[in-house]
């Protein structure tokens, strides 16, 4: 443990630019960080700031275990957490393996998971890693590249409001996801989970690293640009090296909810440059598809990031509206997805779309 | 069609006069501690000017900054308990949470937590304890709390534990005032929540003003429909407005927005509206409010309406200004109406930013003798101060480097010395009353809020059949037909209900007949 590198110490006012960058690598879905980074600063407020280290400092016997919440990000804007259930879950699952957990890891930096993790480690103390198992937001929880090396999500611990806790020990990542969706349905549409525990070694090979620090650093670009009035699309363009896809405004939003997630399309009029072109964005919670003009431009798992395009702010597609004027980024996945086994996870014949990745390099 | 537009603000209450899309006249009196006797006053002057009889009024359309100016002074504001119903869920944030530390003084910072609450698929997340909720009532009767905001999760798509606890409350607490948050808002639990409970702090100061309305219009002979003007630049039965003083929070600078566009012809430009206690700034985006898309706060306070996109602070002709060790300071407090008396120029024994113009010989008001003996080092401080909160309020507004214009209206504007950061600035005719421009000109909006069961339509008929009877809802309320658009359409699946039901929510606008 004495070899362990401290990233950075997360202070309760940090929150605020994690969970403006943990909305940009949201890519529309993943939920509104908001109601998370007021239960981390709550949590860091009451415990004391969080430690984020570096991975690569923990041996490769310890005990590691990501943390996230679970459910409809609408749900988790209207029934707020009870507060004690990820150290529930937590406790719960080192009971069952019958050992303490060494480490924290996040589970998803994308939505309101970048800031969850933040509860757990400042509730319990232990060091979280600077990184996570997705480099954006997913809506299922076998899409982790910690599930691409061979981790297993279970045994897994859910814990809800009432104070329920279930454990699961499934066959594949895969059943887990399904048990865990419906447990999540039955426990009320959210419910907060430790999975994929794992060694140090794991931890080391299956971590897309650096993503919580990336959403700090987004969101202090976005805000210092503010300051000095520059462009803040442009600025967050260029820190994420993306391209600009689209600028418009939103005609129309055609939302369902077919088993429990939010699945829609979103049709987005052109302006300025983009005046008389037409973009439909497809989404599953996540932007997954972009097609300008009828034409396939970038396809899941490549970002798709939706800002408002004179404040910069990240739009969810929840937020979506009539009206609203946006800017459209698009830029590359993590590495690790753009494998053969990433694509069978997470690319868009697994959501259902008729299409085949193709990788997106910005202009 | 002759209409009045009275703006009643924290310092002044202004009356305009418009016939069409003239304007006959435009006057400004002080606002009174009663409200009242300044909106008489304002009238009798309006009608005066424009030389007409009161029975010559078809419509009166008032703004009022009043509610928001309690909140952000902190000031009339009722003890209020806020009752939320959704236990073991939602203890992790309590009620007013994430809300500044002295507005939660202010009003007593009284929360509760209790059972009941529903499942986004309608089961109960438990269910509602009539002994708990009895106990919370002994509670609120024995802090002498006289207005209660009940919240309950997932009381947008079910309204039932919030009426069920608003009921049995009632009972043991029959002389207290309740604001459903269900009656305000839309799903998300904490801003919806916020805004229930502003809502009910304001309940006190809101019957007194409407009241004092109603009186004023009596006073003066104008038995006119009587409007209050709301967030989207629409109005709203004086009634209605009384139990909901919370739906008028932006109805300021969305006046002054669209008053200023209005008076000066310009369509992109930002607007800096000065009163007596507060400035406020916005954009103006092809003609419109550039509306906020993320949540806004109020006061310091996180809401979800649909407001535009501005920004308060505390800087009016009646800003005190205060010289001490830390160098000097301007705002948050304000004499307001009380400026003719208490500030030095007017006789009275308090420094104001308007002493401060007058001492710098900037503008022509009360008795210039009076400020004469200001250190000149103090009025360069204060200038400076001033100047410095202006640029930084239009600097927080301005969201690209382009050199917009600065339309600066709003009785303050003699605080304006020059062009503020380097910005050009405009002051248009009657720039003084353009809130109340803003008023008269106010649009009349139809509202449809229903569930649809798309087993027998489709949604696009659905929207088109909710659109359809929102346009005849507004026709029938003034607008004119060939002015009506949609200004908000959102459609959301409840999957608990059989059916495929849809919850369809179309809003339109258009200007009102005045032809």
């Amino acid at each position: 443990m004495s070899t362990l590198k401290t990233v950075r110490i997360v202070e309760a006012a940090d929150l605020d630019d994690i969970a403006t960058g943990g909305a940009i690598l949201g890519t529309g879905g993943g939920g509104d960080p908001y109601v998370g980074k007021l239960m981390a600063k709550e949590a860091i407020r009451r415990h004391g700031p969080v430690r984020l280290v570096d991975v690569e400092g923990f041996d490769d016997d310890a005990l590691i275990a990501p943390v996230c919440m679970m459910g409809a990000p609408t749900v988790m804007t209207e029934k707020l957490p009870q507060g004690e259930e990820i150290v529930v879950a937590l406790r719960k699952l080192e009971k069952f393996i019958g050992r303490k957990v060494d480490g924290l890891l996040c589970g998803e930096a994308g939505g309101i998971n970048s800031t969850t993790p933040f509860v757990a480690a400042a509730a319990t103390g232990l060091p979280l890693i600077d990184g996570d198992g997705m480099g954006r937001a997913f809506p299922e929880l076998q899409m982790t590249t910690f599930g691409m090396c061979g981790v297993s999500a279970t045994p897994m611990a859910l814990a809800d409001d009432k104070g329920n806790c279930v454990v699961l020990e499934t066959i594949d990542n895969r059943w887990t996801e399904r048990l865990a969706r419906s447990c999540t349905v039955d426990m009320g549409g959210s419910a907060l989970l430790a999975f994929y525990p794992m060694d140090g070694a794991k931890a080391k090979q299956s971590t897309v690293r650096g993503t919580l620090s990336l959403c700090a650093a987004l969101g202090k670009t976005l805000r210092q640009a503010r300051a000095r009035h520059d462009d803040p699309v442009e600025a967050i363009r260029a820190a994420l090296s993306a391209e600009i896809i689209f600028n418009g405004r939103v005609r129309d939003v055609l939302r369902r909810t077919v088993g429990g997630f939010a699945r829609g399309e979103a049709d987005i009029e052109g302006l300025d440059a983009f005046k008389g072109h037409r973009l439909r964005l497809a989404f599953q919670n996540e932007f997954l598809i972009a097609e300008r003009d009828g034409e396939t431009l970038v396809t899941t798992p490549d970002m798709i990031s939706l800002l408002e395009a004179e404040t910069g702010a990240p739009v969810t597609a929840d937020a979506m509206r009539y009206g609203v004027r946006v800017a459209a980024l698009a830029f590359p996945c993590a590495a690790a997805w753009r494998t053969l086994k990433g694509l069978e996870l997470v690319g868009p014949r697994y959501f259902g779309y008729d299409l085949d990745y193709r990788a997106f390099s910005p202009a | 069609m002759i209409r009045i537009g009275i703006d009643v603000g924290g310092t002044n209450t202004d009356a305009v006069v418009m016939d069409g899309t003239q304007v006959l006249a435009g006057v400004k009196a002080a606002t009174t501690a009663d409200v009242m006797t300044g909106v008489v006053e304002a009238l009798a002057q309006a009608l005066a000017a424009a030389r007409l009889a009161p029975g010559a009024i078809d419509a009166v359309m008032i703004g009022t900054t009043h509610f928001t100016n309690a909140v952000v002074q902190r000031r009339d504001l009722a003890p209020t308990a806020a009752v939320r119903l959704g236990l073991p869920a939602t203890a992790s944030l309590p009620p007013m949470v994430d809300w500044p530390d002295d507005l939660k003084a202010a009003i007593g910072g009284h929360a509760y937590l209790a059972h009941g609450g529903h499942e986004f698929d309608g089961r109960e997340i438990s269910a509602l304890d009539e002994q708990e909720l009895l106990a919370i009532a002994d509670d609120i009767r024995a802090k002498n709390i006289r207005a209660v905001a009940i919240s309950s999760v997932f009381s947008p798509v079910n309204t039932e534990c919030e009426t069920r606890a608003r009921d049995i409350l009632k009972k043991a607490l029959p002389d207290v005032h309740f604001t459903l948050s269900s009656d305000i808002g839309r799903i998300g639990l904490l801003e919806r929540e916020n805004a229930a409970i502003m809502n009910a702090c304001l309940c006190d100061l809101a019957k007194l003003v409407v009241d004092a309305f109603r009186n004023a219009l009596d006073a003066a002979g104008v038995k006119a429909r009587f409007y209050l003007t709301q967030n989207d630049g629409t109005l709203m039965d004086a009634a209605y407005a009384e139990n909901f003083p919370v739906l008028t929070f932006a109805s300021g600078p969305t006046n002054s927005i669209r008053g200023a566009a209005f008076l000066s012809g310009v369509s992109d430009a930002i607007v800096v509206d000065i009163g007596g206690t507060t400035s406020d700034v916005g954009a103006l985006h092809k003609g419109f409010p550039r509306p906020a898309t993320v949540a806004v706060e109020v006061g310091g306070v996180r809401t979800n309406f649909r407001m535009p996109d501005v920004f308060s602070f505390g800087l009016g002709g009646g800003s005190l200004v205060v010289d001490g060790p830390k160098g000097v300071s301007v705002g948050p407090r304000s004499v307001g109406y009380k400026l003719v008396s208490e500030a030095l120029v007017f006789g009275g024994q308090t420094l104001t930013t308007s002493d401060i113009v007058a001492a710098a010989g900037r503008a022509e008001i009360g008795d210039p003798g009076k400020v004469a003996g200001l250190d000149p080092d103090l009025i360069a401080r204060a200038e400076a101060r001033i100047a410095q909160m202006l640029e930084a309020g239009v600097e927080r507004s301005r969201l690209s480097a382009e050199p917009l214009p600065v339309i600066v209206v709003g009785g303050g504007s003699i605080l304006v010395k020059g062009a503020i950061g380097g910005l050009e600035v405009l002051k248009p005719n009657h720039f003084a009353v353009a809130n109340a421009v803003g008023a008269a000109i106010a649009q009349v909006s139809g509202e449809i809020d229903r569930v649809y069961s798309l087993a027998s339509m489709s949604r696009a008929e659905a929207i088109k059949d909710a659109t359809d009877k929102a346009t005849a809802i507004a026709v029938s309320a003034g607008a004119r037909a060939g002015t009506i658009e949609v200004v908000d359409v959102e459609d959301v699946p409840l999957a608990y209900l059989p059916g495929n039901a849809t919850r369809v929510h179309v809003k339109v606008v258009g200007d009102l007949d005045v032809a």
